[in-house]
């Protein structure tokens, strides 16, 4: 069954072998043999597109969407126990591949995405099914309206599988501050799937769903997507719509996309993009199609990425960055090399200023955005003798830890006396930034740096010590204060649980340039000998 | 919003979390004034003043002359755009609770904002009549509080860039309250949303949101503290509910609170430059009320200088009660209220081109006060000229009478005087009347080229006003052409004091007021048709005739 969705057949088929039996650096092209085309010499072939696959399969009548559909809830079925990706799983999923069946049967047209199992993250409406932003306020809170990209992925003939756990409305980097649960990481079930779309990035990961989509204000599409070995793609500020997306931050919010390659990560962008009369901070650019960018290995030359720049970020590398992300970051850079970009070092001076400047622009606007939860309309309400309590208790029992922390930051970030000293010295430095990455991809047409200082931790580990959680978003939230669009995709493996970690590379483009990431990106994954980075096989699970 | 977002919303199942909104502490009112109660919003300059009561001596008159009111007002302008100011929701009044909203006015989570461009234009248009400067570049602001009326938590207003501000306004006081002329400054012209409505039950335990009234835009206009006295605040009133109407941004309707203006007073000794301690007060619910508040807590505040109780003037906002006719304390302000305002990121920056103002500038229709200087100079009396340019379908009436030829002072007569008066007894405005401006003229020149009487007149205008038609077609259906025939009228004449033996003796005996006996019975029998100068010029003459 299913002989064309690689993936579950990969995973029971294809469990992670380790190339590098020491215990040495894991990367998977080594700096010192450079990579080669042949693909006969790589241990499993490159990542093939699961929407392409699922295409070609349904269209040639080799499966149903019946089948990808059954195939992937029974999957569902043995994991959850395990990795709890997903707050709900939709009851529809089988009706709606029984309705693109019919359509291929009658010879109707179907989209682009039919029977593509599509993991959506709880902070994205969607119809008449919970839409909670993991959160107690937002308990069985069902939208009357989904968001424009689910709106546009159903148009497409995509399916939703499911919403998936993250911190709650965003907050976090580990998905443990769910209100309802803690999502595991596949490739160790002792660590975190990073976060805050954890649920998004572990369900591609162990092959729940083929792609999903995520929420990204400070990293937290492209940290999870490092943790858990899978792509993770955040575009350009404006390049997708937010409508329907609950708001953390408005200014840094995107809502991104995972996919187990390039081509599925883009593809999935390409859906969800372009201009929304809904939301007026969409962009009108046009939305170039992807699609001919993912070629097939055989069409690459021998130097395929011949002359492009490549900046890879001094200060991504200093330290605070484990030495075993350090060099697979470094062996990545020769692999680009290899392949026939060019690679210097590049500084951005105001890239410490990032963090801190940061969490007080997304602390201000989230403590505003979290203020219409007050139990008056919708959500939990807490009956009380007086207004005040109402207020109180409702807020009080339906937010979590973490959220209250951001809104009482941002509370006091914005207030009289405080303002400037903390809103506008921050939006100050955010224009630094914004003119540093400026100045560096003038020079470059990509940048790099690591997804994240180190690879997925242990659960628990820096639960009570937020400003080591905050320490790890310093790769990522820079590229959100600019706005820019950035790819992550794993690049190699350090020691840790049953068979290694992964360990993301970042790649920055200018923006609304997701085609030259795509690009650059689908190459580096195809022609990265070795793994398709599948996570070990789940204890019960054939 | 498209309909289809709100397939799933039930707009009548929607209680917002069943009927208690949250249970009221008997004890504590609550802190914000929700209903509000109208009166009608009849101009200042049709309203008598009323002097402060219980204080009407002399003494108080003397205590006053010694000091100064410093008054700057506040009007909230909703505005008579088709959608709310950031979803597609029908702005309307008076619609079932809950019935006209959407996911962007309930403030649901994921919804976003989109700006109208009428609530810009209508921005720009008021800024524009206000003599303001625009900026090219504003943005909004989110002003953060929490209530149940506010379904976002914040409210979506202009902070620190309004869109048009420094401007002023020119007003006419009523020659009643010793006429003049005043210009009063405008700070600044923003654009935000209104807040929806708390209905509170009967019982006082419960209450239940109403958000047909979230997310309406509204132009917040700040004057300057240049008003002096509560005359000229309610004249600064009603002049910005002329230049709305005027506009045609607003129906000014204050019963409907489409036009509400809350005013902030302190008082200072004369002399001294240092401005008073500052009351606000709310619910006015017309200008006759503002003037009336105003003056009385100008003599409230006064009294308490002048009995060296200042200290006992504190910030605070008071209410006016209509029936008690005097203010009072609603709540002391304690600090100042921290908004956190920052700028909204939902939106983009407004930006206007020089031709977009350009091209507002040029639609501008007359404003009131070019529309008073212009009847001024046509030698209308300023009575008259308040009168008729107080309402913008009056004036408009009136200038498309004086347009089609007709008398100028004839057509202000007949608007002021017989048309007023029929349309106060029959309730109706003047764009209700059937009579159109063309045959309000037809009929003043019919009467002064002698076609017609004016009793004949008078008569027929109620017709016309009630059914229409035209002057010539009653003129000739009814047979009222005026009797200008000596002959015809003196036989007419003869006839009467024929058949008036005995009025005719007391008459000739001395009792001459007996003329209007007998002009009225000339009158009666010429149907109204005898032209009364020729008919008093011969009866005269007949009276008077030694036999
Ligand atoms: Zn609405």
């Amino acid at each position: 069954m299913l002989s064309t969705l690689q993936p579950p057949r990969s995973l029971t088929l294809l469990p992670f072998r380790r190339l590098h039996g020491s215990k040495t650096i894991a990367s998977l092209a080594s700096a010192s043999s450079s990579p080669t085309l042949d693909a006969a010499a790589s241990v499993s072939p490159p990542p093939q597109s699961q929407i392409l696959a699922t295409r070609r399969s349904l269209l040639s009548g080799e499966t149903t969407a019946s089948e990808i559909a059954k195939s992937h809830l029974s999957r569902i079925r043995l994991t959850e126990p395990h990795l709890k990706c997903f707050l709900h799983v939709s009851e529809t999923v089988l009706k709606e591949a029984q309705e693109i069946d019919r359509r291929i049967s009658k010879g109707e047209e179907v989209g682009p995405l039919a029977g593509v199992m599509i993991g959506v993250k709880d902070n994205i409406c969607t119809e008449g099914m919970p839409s909670t932003a993991a959160s107690r306020i937002l308990e069985h809170y069902r939208p009357p309206f989904d968001a424009t990209a689910v709106k546009r992925i159903k148009e497409m003939g995509g399916i939703v599988v499911g919403k998936t756990n993250m911190d709650e409305f965003g907050m976090g980097s580990t998905t443990e501050a769910s209100a309802f649960q803690v999502t595991a990481n596949p490739w160790d079930l002792t660590r975190v799937p990073g976060g805050s779309s954890g649920g998004s990035a572990a369900a591609v990961a162990a092959r729940q769903c083929m792609v999903s989509l995520g929420s990204d204000t400070g990293g937290s599409v492209r940290q999870p997507a490092s943790f858990c070995g899978v792509v993770g793609l955040k575009p350009t500020y404006g390049r997708v719509s937010r409508f329907g997306l609950m708001a953390y931050a408005s200014s840094l919010d995107v809502i991104g996309c995972f996919g187990s390659t390039v081509a599925d990560a883009g593809m999935l962008l390409h859906a969800v993009s372009g201009y929304d009369r809904f939301d007026s901070t969409s962009s009108k650019q046009d939305v170039p199609e992807f699609e001919s960018q993912f070629l097939s290995m055989d069409s690459f030359e021998s130097k395929p990425l011949k002359g492009v720049k490549v900046g890879l970020i001094r200060e991504t590398l200093e330290e605070g960055v484990d030495s075993g992300v350090r060099s697979a970051t470094q062996e990545a850079a020769s692999h680009l090399e290899a392949l026939g970009c060019v690679v210097t070092e590049v500084s951005l001076p105001s890239f410490s200023l990032g963090l801190p400047a940061y969490y007080v622009i997304a602390s201000s606007e989230s403590s505003s955005n979290l203020s219409r939860y007050d139990g008056v309309r919708y959500g939990n309400q807490v009956m009380a003798d007086e207004l005040n309590k109402l207020y109180e208790c409702s807020r009080g029992q339906g937010f979590g830890g973490e959220v209250k922390m951001r809104i009482l930051m941002g509370t006091y970030a914005l207030s009289a006396g405080y303002y400037d000293a903390y809103y506008k010295r921050a939006q100050q430095v955010r224009t630094l930034i914004r003119k540093d990455f400026k100045a560096a991809l003038d020079q470059n047409d990509i940048l790099i740096s690591p997804a994240a200082p180190s690879a997925a931790y242990k659960i628990g580990e820096k639960k009570d010590d937020p400003l080591a959680m905050y320490a790890g978003d310093i790769m990522t939230v820079n590229v959100n204060l600019a706005g820019l669009p950035a790819i992550v995709l794993p690049c190699g493996l350090v020691e840790g649980g049953p068979s290694g970690l992964p360990v993301g590379l970042q790649m920055v483009g200018a923006a609304f340039d997701e085609e030259k990431l795509l690009k650059v990106g689908h190459i580096f994954e195809q022609t990265l000998k070795g793994s398709g980075f599948v996570p070990p096989a789940l204890p019960n699970v054939a | 919003m498209s309909t289809t977002l709100l397939r799933t919303i039930q707009p009548n199942h929607f209680t917002l979390l069943g009927t208690a909104l949250f249970r009221r502490n008997r004890t504590t009112t609550t802190s914000r004034h929700i209903s509000v109660r109208c009166l009608g919003s009849q101009t200042a300059s049709s309203q008598p003043r009323t002097a402060p009561k219980n204080h009407g001596s002399n003494k108080l008159d003397e205590i006053l002359r010694d000091y100064e009111a410093v008054i700057g007002i506040e009007t909230h302008v909703q505005l008579s755009t088709s959608t709310k100011a950031f979803c597609t929701c029908p702005n309307t009044y008076g619609s079932k609770p809950n019935t006209s909203i959407c996911p962007v006015c309930m403030g649901l989570p994921g919804a976003l904002p989109v700006l109208s461009s009428k609530v810009v234009d209508f921005g720009v248009r008021l800024g524009l009549a206000l003599n303001c400067g625009l900026s090219l570049k504003s943005k909004f602001d989110r002003k953060q509080y929490f209530y149940p009326d506010l379904p976002k938590g914040y409210q979506i207003s202009q902070f620190d860039v309004p869109i048009a501000s420094g401007g002023y306004v020119d007003v006419d006081i009523p020659l009643e309250f010793g006429g003049g002329h005043r210009r009063f400054g405008i700070t600044r012209v923003h654009m935000e949303e209104d807040a929806g409505k708390l209905l509170h039950s009967d019982t006082g335990d419960y209450s239940q949101v109403d958000l047909n009234r979230a997310g309406v835009p509204l132009l917040e206009i700040v004057s300057e503290p240049d008003m002096r006295s509560g005359i000229e605040a309610a004249e600064y009133g009603s002049e910005m509910q002329r230049i709305v109407r005027y506009l045609g941004v607003s129906n000014g309707n204050m019963q409907e609170g489409s036009l509400r203006c809350d005013v902030n007073i302190s008082i200072r000794p004369i002399g001294q430059a240092q401005f008073g301690t500052k009351v606000e007060i709310k619910n006015l619910n017309a200008f006759s009320a503002m003037s009336r508040a105003i003056d009385y807590e100008i003599t409230r505040q006064a009294l308490l200088y002048n009995q060296g109780q200042a200290d006992q003037i504190v910030t605070e906002t008071r209410l006016w009660d209509e029936g008690a006719q005097k203010t009072v304390t609603m709540r002391k302000k304690e600090g100042l209220a921290d908004y956190r305002y920052f700028p909204e990121p939902d939106l983009p920056e407004v930006i206007l081109t020089q031709e977009y103002v350009d091209s507002i500038r040029a639609s501008l229709p007359e404003l009131p006060e070019a529309k008073r200087r212009r009847y001024e100079a046509m030698g209308l009396g300023i009575q008259d000229v308040l009168f008729l340019a107080n309402d913008v379908s009056v004036a408009e009436y009136f200038d498309q009478v004086i347009g089609k030829g007709a008398d100028v002072k004839s057509a202000a007569n007949w608007l002021m005087s017989d048309i007023a008066a029929y349309l106060k007894n029959e309730e109706l405005s003047i764009s209700d009347v059937k009579l159109t401006p063309q045959e309000l003229a037809e009929l003043i020149a019919a009467i002064k080229d002698e076609t017609i009487s004016g009793k004949i007149g008078k008569q027929i205008l109620f017709e016309l006003l009630a059914k229409g038609g035209t002057v010539q077609g009653m003129i000739k259906e009814k047979d009222l052409v005026q009797i200008t025939d000596p002959v015809e009228i003196e036989k007419m004449i003869m006839k009467v004091i024929s058949e008036s033996p005995k009025q005719l003796e007391q008459y000739r005996s001395g009792r001459t007021k007996l003329q209007g006996f007998f002009a009225g019975q000339v009158m009666k029998m010429s149907k109204g048709k005898a032209n009364p100068a020729l008919l008093n010029k011969i009866l005269l003459e007949k009276l008077d005739a030694k036999e």
